[in-house]
C-alpha cells in the first residue's frame, strides 16, 4: 500500500519478484548442497517433507513461525517510521524477564487464562522498556538507532545471564535457568486445530500463542493503516520534513514507534517460555530476532506479507534440522547457510531483478507501469 | 572573426512535462568573458549542465572549436577543455589542496609519484594566474574564496581551456568577489574563455564582454555588454511575457492579522537569511514578497510557520504571539488559522508515496471530523478528498492513487484545497505555481484573489514576477535577507527588477 516504488502493478511487487528471489537462493543453495556431494533435489524433498510431512512436523514449523511473527512485526512498524530496529534480539530476551516475572509470582494463584493477559503485558512492557532507551537516544541525541539497539543486544545477553546464574537459579540447581513454571502457567497446546484435520501432533509445542501473534498482526495492520498514530508513522517514515510541516513531533513518534516495536519483540517470548520449555533458558530466543529483519523485509512491512514470510522461514527452521538429522553430508551450519542464502536474496538483494522485471513490464504492457497514470489528463 | 569556442546549435531538454531549455542557440567567443543571466528556473544550470555532461540534450548540436561533439559525461567535457566551477563546491574537506586537485586525475598507481608531478605542475599554474594557495593546506581550514580558487585550480589543472562558473559570487564577500573578478580577467588575457553564470546585473556589468539573457528556458537575446544597460537587461531578465493579469477589484484592507517585527532567521550554517524585516499583513489584501530565490524568502516563510526557528523578533497572530524563536508547533498554528502551502510540494508540502485521500488530511489529521477515536474516519476521508477533488478541479480524480502519480499542476491543487478548504485567516503560500501547467496556474490564481476577497490575509512569495504583480496588493522585494523596498501594485517590471537585483541599494551605497 505505502511502498514507495510505484512503477509496477501490485500483484508483481509483492508476488513475482519475492518468488524470484526466492527461486534464485534456492538455486544458489542447491548449488552449495551439491559441492558437498548430495543430490539437492533430494535435499528439497527432505526439508519440504521435513515442515509439512506429518502433523508433528507441521505443528513446529508454526511453533517457529510464530516467533517469526512476532519479530517480523516488531521490525517492520520500526520501518514503516523509518527506523532499523535490529535491536529485536535484545528485546525479546528482556521480554522473556517479563513473562518469567509473571509466571513465577502467580503460577501458584491462577488459572492460565488469567495469567496469560499479565504475562503479555509483562513481556511488552519490559520489550518496550527496553527500546526506550535507544528510542530516546535517538530523538533526543541523535544516537544511531542500529547501533544503540545492536548494542542493546549485548547488555540483554549479559543482563540476562547475570540473572539466571545469580538471581532466578533455584538453589542448588546446576542450570542457568528458572525453576519450571506449575502447569497453570503453561499455555494450552493448539494441537486440536492440526487434529481436526486429522493430523497427529504428538508432543509439538505449537500453542495459543500461535493465534496471539496473528491477531497481534492484525493489529499491526490497525495500527499503521487506520489509526491516526499509524498515520503519523508513516508520514515521519516517508519525510520527517513533511512531519514536520504537519506538526508531528519527531522525538514523540519515534519513542512511541519504538516501544511499539520493542513491546511486540518481547511477546515473542511467550512462545517459547510459556508455551514450550515452561522455564526460562539462556538464549532461549535463538536468533529468531535477526531473523524478524529479513521476515519483515521479505513481507514488505506488511502483515500480510509478514506472516507467510515467517512461515516460510518456520519451514528452514523445522525442515532445516530434519535435513541435518536425514542427511549427515548437511550438517547444521549448512543449514544456517541456506536460511543465509534466503535472507541475502528475499532481503538484502531484495531490488536485485527489480529493474529488469521493471524493463520487461515496460516493454510488455506500458500502462501496467503508470506510464498513461502519470499525465493525470484523459483518465 | 576566429571559430567560437563553443557552439550551441538548436539544444532542447525537457524533464517531464517541463521544457527546461527549447531551441537554445549560443556561441561563445574564444578569449571572452560571456555573462549568461536569467531569473532562477530559467534554464541556465540546465543548459550548463548539458555542456558539462551532467545531462543528455534532447536534441540539438554542441561545438567546440567548430568541431561537433558529443558530451556523455563530465570526462568528456573535461578532455575537449572544459572545466566548471560549480555552485557548491565539490571538495573533500579533510583533503589537502594538492590531494583535491589531483583527485580523479592521478596519473600513476601509486600516490606519491602523481602527487611529486602535481605539486610542480599546481605551482607553475599558480604562478602563471596569480591563484596562490598553499597546495598543502587542508580544504576545511580555507575561506571559501580560497576554496573557490581551488576549484579554478582543479579545473585548470585538466587542461580546461573553457571555464564555466556557476553562480561563483553566491558564496563570496565582495572583496572576495572582486578578487575573483581579476583572477577572471587574468585568466582570459591568458586566453581561456569563461563563461559566467549568474542573476546578480552588477556582475555582469563589471566583467562580462558579451552577455546573454534567458527567460523560461528561451535564449531571448545576446547583447555586447558595452552596449547595453543595467535597465536592459532586467527588462529582458523579468520579460514582457503578457500573462493574463486576473481580474480583481479594489482590495479592501481590514484589521491587521499577522505582524512580522524585526525577523531575522540563520539557516543551518548560521548564515543570517533573513535580516531584521518587518511589515504587516490586513485581511482582505494579498502582499507578495518579490526576490531573486534564496535571498531569504523561503527561510521568513518558514519561520512564521513554525518551521524553522528564528534568532531574534516577533510574530503577531490575530494580535497573539506566535513562538517563532522557540519554533512554535504548526499543528497549534493550523488551528489558530493560519494556513501555509510550502514551497516545496514534494517533500513538505506532500507525502509522494501516500494515496490523494491521506494527503488531504496532512496537517489537519488531528481534526475529530476525520477520526473516530484513536481511529482515522476513513470513509470521511475519501468523502472529504472526492469534495475536495470535485471543487478543485483534481485530475485524475481517483482519491485512491497514489500522489506521485498525479501531474505538479494537480499536486499543487491537492495542497491548495487542503489548506484553503480548512477557512483560514492567514494564508502563506510559496511559489503556488511552480512547475504547474498553464491551465492550472489561472485556476490557482481566482482561487487566492477569492480567497482575499474573503477577508483573509494572503502573504505571497514567488520568484515569478509577473505572478507577483498580477496578484498582490502591495510588494515587498526581498535582497540578501532585506526588505528593500515595497511598491504598490502598479510598480514596473523594469523597477522591481532592479530592487531585485540589489542595483538599488549597491549604487546608493556606493
Amino acid at each position: 500500500m505505502s511502498t514507495p516504488y510505484t512503477k509496477l502493478p501490485g500483484w508483481a511487487d509483492y508476488g513475482l519478484i519475492p518468488i524470484i528471489n526466492l527461486i534464485v537462493a534456492f538455486i544458489v543453495a542447491g548449488l552449495v548442497v551439491l559441492l558437498v556431494g548430495e543430490n539437492p533435489l533430494h535435499a528439497a524433498a527432505v526439508l519440504v517433507d521435513g515442515a509439512f510431512g506429518s502433523g508433528q512436523n507441521i505443528a513446529y514449523t508454526l511453533f517457529y513461525a510464530t516467533n517469526f511473527i512476532f519479530t517480523g512485526l516488531a521490525v517492520a512498524v520500526a520501518f514503516h517510521c523509518g527506523l532499523f530496529n535490529i535491536g529485536g534480539e535484545g528485546q525479546a530476551y528482556i521480554g522473556g524477564l517479563g513473562v518469567a516475572l509473571v509466571c513465577l509470582a502467580l503460577d501458584g494463584f491462577m488459572p492460565w487464562w488469567l495469567i496469560f493477559p499479565l504475562a503479555i503485558l509483562g513481556s511488552a512492557a519490559l520489550g518496550a522498556l527496553w527500546a526506550l532507551i535507544p528510542a530516546y537516544l535517538q530523538a533526543k541525541r541523535g544516537s544511531h538507532i542500529v547501533i544503540t539497539t545492536i548494542m542493546f543486544n549485548f547488555i540483554a545477553a549479559s543482563v540476562m545471564v547475570y540473572l539466571l546464574v545469580d538471581v532466578l537459579k533455584p538453589a542448588g540447581s546446576m542450570a542457568p535457568q528458572t525453576r519450571d513454571f506449575l502447569p497453570s502457567a503453561q499455555l494450552p497446546k493448539m494441537g486440536w486445530l492440526l487434529e481436526m484435520f486429522g493430523l497427529s501432533v504428538r508432543s509439538a509445542p505449537l500453542n495459543i500463542s500461535f493465534l496471539l501473534a496473528l491477531v497481534m498482526a492484525f493489529l499491526v495492520w490497525v495500527l499503521i493503516w487506520r489509526t491516526k498514530l499509524g498515520y503519523e508513522i508513516r508520514t515521519m517514515g516517508f519525510s520527517p520534513k513533511a512531519a514536520r510541516y504537519a506538526g508531528i513531533s519527531e522525538t514523540r513518534i519515534i519513542i512511541i514507534t519504538m516501544m511499539i516495536s520493542g513491546a511486540l519483540a518481547g511477546m515473542m517470548a511467550l512462545n517459547p517460555i510459556m508455551g514450550d520449555q515452561h522455564r526460562v533458558q539462556l538464549d532461549f530466543v535463538t536468533g529468531a530476532g535477526f531473523v524478524g529483519i529479513a521476515v519483515a523485509l521479505m513481507g514488505r512491512s506488511h502483515p500480510a506479507g509478514i506472516v507467510p514470510a515467517a512461515i516460510l522461514f518456520g519451514v528452514l527452521y523445522q525442515g532445516g534440522a530434519e535435513l541435518a538429522f536425514e542427511m549427515p553430508a548437511i550438517s547444521r551450519d549448512m543449514i544456517v547457510i541456506i536460511q543465509g542464502l534466503v535472507i541475502l536474496f528475499a532481503g538484502a538483494l531484495e531490488h536485485m531483478f527489480r529493474p529488469a522485471i521493471q524493463t520487461l513490464f515496460a516493454s510488455i504492457s506500458p500502462r501496467s507501469v503508470g506510464v498513461t497514470a502519470a499525465k493525470g489528463e484523459g483518465v | 572573426m576566429a571559430e567560437a569556442a563553443i557552439e550551441l546549435i538548436g539544444i532542447n531538454k525537457s524533464f517531464g512535462a517541463v521544457r527546461a531549455n527549447r531551441d537554445i542557440n549560443l556561441e561563445i567567443a574564444p578569449g571572452t568573458i560571456h555573462g549568461i543571466i536569467g531569473e532562477n528556473g530559467a534554464g541556465k544550470s540546465t543548459l550548463m549542465s548539458i555542456l558539462y555532461g551532467f545531462y543528455q540534450a534532447d536534441s540539438g548540436e554542441i561545438r567546440v572549436g567548430g568541431k561537433p561533439i558529443t558530451i556523455k559525461t563530465p570526462n568528456d567535457a573535461i578532455a575537449v577543455g572544459i572545466g566548471m566551477v560549480h555552485q557548491h563546491f565539490m571538495l573533500v574537506e579533510n583533503f589537502t589542496v594538492l590531494e583535491n586537485v589531483i583527485l580523479g586525475a592521478e596519473s600513476e598507481a601509486l600516490l606519491k609519484k602523481s602527487i611529486v608531478k602535481a605539486r610542480s605542475e599546481l605551482q607553475r599554474l599558480e604562478r602563471e594566474y596569480g591563484l596562490e594557495v598553499d597546495p598543502d593546506a587542508v580544504i576545511e581550514e580555507l575561506p571559501v574564496g580560497l576554496q573557490q580558487r581551488v576549484e579554478i585550480l582543479k579545473a585548470l589543472y585538466r587542461g580546461a581551456e573553457i571555464l564555466i562558473l556557476d553562480e561563483p559570487t553566491g558564496v563570496l564577500t565582495p572583496p572576495e568577489a572582486d578578487h575573483l573578478f581579476r583572477i577572471l580577467k587574468q585568466l582570459k588575457e591568458q586566453g581561456k574563455t569563461i563563461v559566467l553564470i549568474t542573476h546578480k546585473l552588477r556582475e555582469i556589468m563589471a566583467i562580462t564582454d558579451t552577455v546573454s539573457v534567458m527567460r523560461q528556458g528561451t535564449m531571448v537575446a545576446t547583447r555586447e555588454t558595452a552596449k547595453t544597460t543595467v535597465g536592459e537587461l532586467a527588462e529582458l531578465m523579468v520579460g514582457r511575457r503578457v500573462l493574463l493579469r486576473v481580474e480583481k477589484g479594489e482590495a479592501k484592507p481590514g484589521a491587521i492579522k499577522l505582524s512580522v517585527k524585526n525577523l531575522t532567521v540563520r539557516d543551518s550554517r548560521g548564515v543570517t537569511m533573513v535580516n531584521d524585516v518587518s511589515f504587516d499583513i490586513r485581511g482582505g489584501e494579498i502582499v507578495g514578497i518579490a526576490g531573486v530565490a534564496g535571498n531569504g524568502q523561503s527561510e521568513l516563510i518558514e519561520a512564521i510557520s513554525g518551521i524553522r526557528r528564528a534568532v531574534s523578533g516577533s510574530v503577531m497572530l490575530d494580535g497573539k504571539p506566535i513562538d517563532v524563536i522557540g519554533i512554535a508547533d504548526p499543528g497549534e498554528l493550523r488551528d489558530r488559522g493560519l494556513a501555509h502551502v510550502p514551497e516545496d510540494r514534494h517533500h513538505v508540502g506532500l507525502v509522494l508515496a501516500f494515496e490523494e485521500n491521506e494527503n488531504s488530511i496532512l496537517g489537519y489529521h488531528d481534526d475529530p471530523k476525520y477520526l473516530n477515536g484513536p481511529l482515522l474516519n476513513i470513509d470521511a476521508i475519501r468523502n472529504d478528498a472526492r469534495d475536495k477533488i470535485e471543487k478543485y478541479d483534481i485530475r485524475p480524480g481517483d482519491c485512491r492513487l497514489k500522489t506521485a502519480n498525479f501531474s505538479g499542476g494537480n499536486q499543487q491543487k491537492i495542497v491548495l484545497a487542503r489548506e484553503m478548504e480548512q477557512d483560514p485567516g492567514v494564508l502563506i503560500v510559496g511559489q503556488p505555481t511552480r512547475g504547474v501547467d498553464v491551465g492550472a496556474i489561472e485556476f490557482i490564481h481566482k482561487r487566492l484573489i477569492a480567497m482575499r476577497d474573503q477577508g483573509k490575509a494572503v502573504l505571497l512569495v514567488s520568484v515569478e514576477l509577473d505572478e507577483i504583480r498580477s496578484l498582490s496588493d502591495r510588494i515587498l522585494v526581498m535582497f540578501d535577507g532585506r526588505v528593500v523596498g515595497e511598491r504598490g501594485s502598479d510598480a514596473t517590471e523594469g523597477e522591481l527588477g532592479l530592487l531585485m537585483a540589489g542595483v538599488e541599494r549597491k549604487e546608493a551605497a556606493e
